[in-house]
């Protein structure tokens, strides 16, 4: 508490008179305050607001204000601990300039590209964007519109997100930022296992004998993970951790075996390993002939450019980069055994000693491993193939489903699972892994929805980078960005996503809690209620679906991002969105609004205000006069339950501290696909990945090849993005907690100290780090926490004023759609 | 004196950036005046505050955060630097403070003879702060000063 000097002491002696006479000053001791009526706090629950982990957080209010917050002692996750940034997430509801009111430029009073930012009423803000998102409609189509969300949503705003964009618009143009981040990790699943998320849980902490991780730095960036990681490798000596990165960074702490490999490399050593599994004998025989198939999956597939990049035009399976065809296990083992130890050294920079080292960490059957991988296998241009590639060792060795023999996929954000992923807010998905393009999937949508049939387009629409670019060429023209802040976080800046947002033709809307670049670049911001100034729901990486109860009132004229939709589709009648012939055959949509077809359904606003907990407020629910978030989370439910994604009643979540999906009987399942722990898996079976139609996982044949770009004599550097453990993604909301931005205040460029010495650069220097693309300043770091080898910095993503997607390529694994944020070349010269 | 020329410059800015604020011009948080399109120059390279005096925390569970530099501090598998003057047998020699109770305590809850592995890595929790202005304040409050609002109201 900052006190003036002169409260100070107006207090201490009002108080000491006080007590002079006797009398007690506000109920209290001389200067501790005792009456229940004022140190009371009202504690609640909530999952953290930042990353994919999902701590649970215990959240003191006072006041209508969030006065503290600390780890959870009950939650499972991290039984008490939170890491710095949970610690402070008290403030970060604070900082000063949160948005209140609707701003919209304009000029002479009316909208204006190039007018300025006024404020203006809800109801204006929705009249002219209702007007600019009919306008394209009309004149475009479905097709021209777009849906930018996150991982940050909750359940029910993606899900009414989906609702409204895919049946109401009719347009398959909806994205979350999860495209940026676990693409390739879902793709992975859908190709390895036929259904995604990860198998294993966190109970699998506890019982690995060793932990390998690719290119994960999880001390920083999922720290409570790992927490429990270090937990059980100091407890228990015995214990292996290997950590493989292309710079050395705080996991090395806690490395027994450190692994600094090139950058790319990790395809090749994913060979390796595989290849010395079978050359050593210690193939699971048993496992394999009853549970795998073999493919293998088309190559030289692009790097997902523009189609008139060279690189594009000369890929020879950029049609279909997922293609492939079935093998089998000497055929596979064929293909891997061209990896041998003199080529993968060559490539990766690792002896053969250490090769070996990891490879035996899979191979030997006494010895539980986990992988763990986030962001430097997604962010990768061949991404899918090695989350393939890993889960390949996993299933060679039938080190999987059981505890501790886990392959575990990390998350990055706070509901890229539960909502990106579960409730399918991609251009190509629908709830609990059904997809557009398949007309059965999108019959049942349609039912449980209660629409009429083909109302859901059954093209996909555009993922994220295709957006971007359509935003730049004028043909996606009016697009709402909501819970993330692209213009900072999507690869190449200067030339696709900037042009993109100020092209004349567009109308860009942003709905944030803070003046973010995105925002800066929007034509209207509409304001938003964050993390507990509303009723929520996460789902986290090992399956947990968490809620929590709106806490305190929003500031201002803040809305949540699901008011903002339902309250948007109020503006819209089916004859403005739906073409007549659909309206012909079904003529009792006719003349409704959007909110009346999607939302007053019968199903939606079936639970009524009394349901609410009279212990909590909840906006959304009195705004709209029906116990809204009940209503979509059981019409979302009715998705999953019954298919292996079943999920609780929803009063049950408000009551406990989470549950892992499917949950089935009121029991979570901890392991997925095992017989004993999933009730999916018939007895009998020992394990059976029942995403496949014949229960069988895919092992895939798949090969190195090189990046998109590599260093070469004018850019000589790699440069490789990331984040810092004490500022989570773009920076908007830490960058604005004191404390946490006093910790790290500005993104640094860090590289090796013999580099910076032959540029003639010193730590602290200011140097100008240039791509084919665009340039940034910031300063040099030699001895800091992240040690890259000679040849490569790392630059973190936080700090908006060193915006370092103005120097990264929008090139993305060409099955997934993600961009490689880990790999382009740079050059360094002094400011 | 200072104090009102202080408020007089905080009405300026504020009356500043109302008007930015109707220009259109907003003061864009983190980035201040920069544009999107143009080079950020590099703020001055940080330094560690160092202080003898302790810091106040914003409530009792907050981490406190770490009065001195830790540049080069080895905290790994071979040594704990942090612990060389924060352990429980330590600190009358080093005048440190002692790491909290709970950090002897397992997943469980159980007390261990000597700190929790899980706690092991101090910075996952506790950072140096470093002489620095934040470009954007914060209005959280504390709890104290809520208690006297509310004791000050009729």
């Amino acid at each position: 508490m900052k006190l003036t000097r002169r409260e100070f002491i107006k207090g201490s002696a009002a108080a000491a008179a006080a007590a002079a006479a006797g009398l007690p000053w506000r109920g209290e001791a001389a200067n501790v305050v005792t009456d229940s009526a004022y140190t009371h706090l009202k504690w609640s629950k909530a999952p953290c607001r930042f990353c994919g982990t999902g701590c649970g957080i215990h959240v003191a209010v006072k006041d209508d204000r969030v006065v503290a917050t600390h780890g959870d002692i009950k939650a499972e996750v991290n039984r008490g601990l939170a890491c710095v940034k949970g610690y402070f997430l008290a403030k970060i509801l604070y900082g000063k300039d949160r948005l209140m009111r609707p701003l919209l430029r304009m000029k002479n009073g009316r909208y204006d590209k190039n007018g300025e930012f006024t404020p203006v009423s809800w109801d204006t803000a929705f009249d002219v964007m209702a007007e600019q998102f009919k306008r394209v409609l009309r004149e475009k189509g479905p097709e021209a519109v777009g849906f930018f969300g996150s991982g940050q949503w909750t359940v029910w705003e993606g899900y009414a997100a989906v609702k409204l964009m895919k049946a109401g618009f009719r347009s398959n143009n909806i994205e979350p930022n999860a495209r940026h981040c676990m693409a390739s990790a879902v793709a992975g699943f859908m190709r390895t296992f036929g259904a995604d998320e990860p198998m294993g849980c966190y109970d699998d902490f506890e019982h690995a004998d060793a932990f390998v991780l690719w290119g994960a730095n999880m001390a920083e960036m999922h720290p409570i993970l790992w927490t429990r990681l270090t937990d059980r490798r100091l407890s228990h000596p015995q214990v292996r951790v290997a950590v493989l990165s292309t710079f050395e960074n705080r996991c090395f702490d806690l490395a027994d075996l450190p692994l600094v490999f090139k950058p790319h490399s990790d395809l090749a050593i994913l060979n390796y390993i595989a290849r010395y599994i079978i050359r050593s004998g210690r193939v699971n025989r048993d496992f394999v002939e009853r549970h795998v198939n073999f493919r293998k999956g088309v190559t030289d597939i692009g790097y997902g450019l523009r189609p008139e990049h060279p690189l594009q035009r000369k890929a020879k399976n950029a049609g279909d980069p997922g293609a492939s065809e079935p093998i089998d296990f000497d055929a596979f083992a064929r293909f891997v055994d061209a990896y041998d130890a003199k080529r993968v050294s060559a490539l990766s920079g690792l002896s053969r000693k250490q090769l070996d080292a990891l490879a035996e960490l899979y191979a030997d059957p006494q010895v539980k491993v986990m992988s763990l991988w986030t962001m430097g296998v997604n962010q990768h241009t061949r991404g899918v193939w090695v989350n393939n590639m890993i889960y390949n060792l996993h299933l060679l060795t039938g080190k999987i489903a059981t505890p501790g023999n886990s392959p575990f996929s990390l998350t990055g954000q706070p509901s890229a699972c539960g909502t990106a992923r579960e409730v399918g807010t991609f251009a190509h998905r629908l709830p609990a892994d059904l997809v557009v393009a398949n007309p059965e999937h999108r019959a049942l949508a349609e039912k449980i929805w209660k629409l009429p049939p083909d109302t859901i387009p059954a093209k996909p629409g555009f993922h994220a980078v295709e957006q971007n670019r359509r935003l730049h060429d004028g043909l996606i023209n009016a697009y709402w960005i909501q819970v993330n802040n692209n213009l900072q976080a999507a690869a190449n800046l200067n030339e696709e996503t900037y042009p993109g947002y100020r092209n004349p033709e567009n109308f860009i809307v942003v709905s944030d809690v803070y003046p973010t670049v995105t925002a800066q670049a929007a034509d209207l911001i509409l304001p938003s209620a964050m993390w507990v100034e509303k009723e929520g729901a996460y789902g986290n990486a090992e399956r947990r679906t968490q809620f929590w109860h709106q806490l305190v009132p929003p500031p201002g004229e803040a809305r949540s991002d699901l008011w903002q939709i339902v309250e948007f589709s109020k503006r819209f009648r089916t004859e403005e969105v739906w073409p007549r012939a659909l309206l012909d055959a079904h003529p009792q949509y006719r003349g409704k609004t959007l909110y009346e077809v999607l939302f007053r359904n019968g199903q939606v606003d079936r639970y009524p205000l009394a349901d609410c907990d009279p212990a909590y407020r909840n906006d959304e629910a009195q705004a709209f006069g029906f116990y809204i978030q009940k209503g979509l989370f059981e019409e979302y439910a009715r998705f999953g339950r019954g298919h292996g994604h079943d999920l609780a009643p929803f009063d049950v979540y408000h009551q406990v501290r989470g549950l892992r999906w499917p949950v089935v009987n009121g029991r979570e399942t901890r392991w997925r696909y095992r017989e004993g722990e999933d009730p999916y898996v018939p007895a009998g079976s020992g394990w059976r990945f029942y995403g496949k139609p014949d229960g069988r996982a895919v092992i895939f044949a798949l090969p190195y090849e090189p990046p998109a770009e590599a260093p070469d004599e004018d850019y000589p550097f790699w440069l490789t993005t990331g984040r810092v453990l004490e500022h989570w993604h773009s920076g908007s909301m830490t960058m604005r907690v004191p404390e946490l931005y006093r910790a790290v205040p500005q993104a640094l460029v860090y590289m090796h100290p013999d580099d910076a010495e032959r540029l003639q650069l010193r730590r602290g220097s200011e140097v100008r780090v240039i791509s084919r693309r665009g340039e940034v300043r910031g300063r040099v770091e030699t001895r800091g926490r992240n040690r890259p080898p000679p040849g490569v910095v790392f630059i973190p993503w936080f700090d908006a004023r060193l915006l370092v997607n103005k120097l990264t390529l929008d090139a993305t694994d060409p099955i997934s759609k993600q961009t490689d944020y880990k790999k382009c070349a740079v050059k360094i010269v002094p400011a | 004196m200072k104090r009102l020329h202080r408020s007089i410059l905080a009405a300026v800015v504020l009356v500043g950036s109302a008007w930015a604020l109707a220009q259109g011009a907003l003061s864009w948080g983190i980035r201040g005046a920069v544009p999107v399109p143009e080079t950020h120059p590099a703020p001055e390279w940080p330094r560690v505050e160092e202080s003898a005096t302790r810091r106040a925390r914003d409530y009792p569970m907050q981490p406190p955060t770490i009065p001195h530099k830790i540049d080069n501090y080895q905290v790994d598998l071979n040594a704990h630097k942090c612990m060389s003057c924060h352990s429980r047998r330590r600190v009358e020699e080093s005048g440190a403070p002692m790491v909290s109770v709970t950090h002897y305590m397992d997943r469980d809850g159980n007390f261990l003879a000597e700190v929790s592995p899980r706690r092991y890595f101090c910075t996952q929790c506790h950072v140096v702060q470093h002489l620095a202005r934040p470009p954007v304040d914060n209005d959280f409050k504390d709890v104290g000063a809520l208690i006297t609002e509310a004791a000050d109201r009729p």
